[in-house]
């Protein structure tokens, strides 16, 4: 068997054992200490960075709350984005940990949600004189919220998960629509929110001593999410398994 | 570092994050700890999994 061909069975053994719960939990007990404390130092360093960040010569100190906004908002959008992922492996591939992984992460994309919705309506009161306004942006991303909200009801209200992934699955799917449309809002409407200054077309429009305290606490929000979500999904897997053995408990009762 | 005539607008934002950021971390210890401690309860009462492994064995 040609050298390459073998590399690539390999490799696909390693992602089939990865779809073993057990396996899996070994990983994150392995991966885990070193994420966290990961995080915790790109949290510090992008902290300190955004302390030292200058004053915007318009919005002043308060340019400040950028940093916490636009990771959260961003990963508001990242987290639908994970559980759509994860809905397709639940609908095409029935991956094992496809429905635990999206169930795992729809609360923790219902927080960075809410603080970017709460971070912004303290950022625009000073700026635009107002906490709130109807406009696309601020809509849309409130009503990525309620589906967050939908989705965990949804969860937990069904008793057995195999039942209330594949409706999951779908009600995912469905509100990933909304992602281009929380997107291209600021283009697509005339919003009061700004339109984007770092992913757009011709690159970033802020200044490096905005961008680089930016991008350290976007990639340490990330790592948060990160860290969160594997112990999140380890937690599901426990759950499921103490599920499994109760039943068997009440099975071996009544027989 | 002045944070100017907004201050409490930025200090009530990282605060809030803060607050939000730790409520998920404590949340998901304890119910770690509550997994762990019913899969140690399952097991005393003698139900064990399919494969014969511990119930509260994670690895």
């Amino acid at each position: 068997m040609p050298a390459a061909t073998a590399a690539i069975i390999r490799d696909a053994m390693t992602l089939i054992d990865l779809a073993n719960p057990t396996r899996f939990l070994t990983l994150t007990a392995r991966i885990l200490p070193w994420l966290a404390a990961a995080t915790a130092i790109l949290l510090l360093i992008g902290l300190y960075q955004s302390a030292m960040a200058p004053d915007d010569y318009q919005q002043g100190a308060t340019v400040k709350i950028m940093f916490i906004h636009v990771p959260n908002a961003w990963l508001s959008m990242f987290v639908w984005g994970v559980m759509s992922l994860a809905a397709l492996g639940t609908l095409v591939w029935r991956h094992p940990l496809a429905d635990v992984a999206a169930k795992a992460a729809a609360p923790i994309g219902a927080a960075f949600t809410f603080l970017a919705l709460v971070t912004g309506s303290l950022w625009g009161r000073p700026m635009w004189g107002t906490y709130w306004e109807w406009d696309a942006r601020l809509t849309s991303v409130l009503i990525l919220f309620l589906m967050y909200l939908g989705l965990i009801a949804l969860w937990r209200a069904v008793e057995d998960p195999s039942r209330a992934a594949r409706a999951a699955a779908i009600l995912t799917l469905v509100g990933a629509i909304n992602l281009p449309i929380i997107k291209f809002s600021v283009d697509w409407w005339n919003t009061l929110h700004q339109p984007a200054s770092v992913m757009r077309m011709g690159g970033p429009s802020l200044d490096r001593a905005f961008l680089i305290p930016l991008l350290v606490m976007a990639i340490a929000f990330s790592l948060l999410f990160l860290t969160l979500h594997l112990a999140a999904m380890r937690n599901e897997i426990l759950r499921r398994r103490v599920r499994s053995l109760q039943l068997m408990q009440a099975s071996q009762r009544s027989a | 570092m002045s944070l100017g005539p907004y201050a409490s607008f930025i200090v009530i934002s990282y605060a809030l994050v803060t607050v939000v950021v730790l409520i998920l971390i404590i949340w998901i210890a304890i119910d770690y700890r509550r997994q762990r401690a019913r899969l140690r309860e399952l097991e005393a009462s003698g139900v064990t999994r399919r494969s014969g492994r511990s119930a509260a064995e994670i690895r």
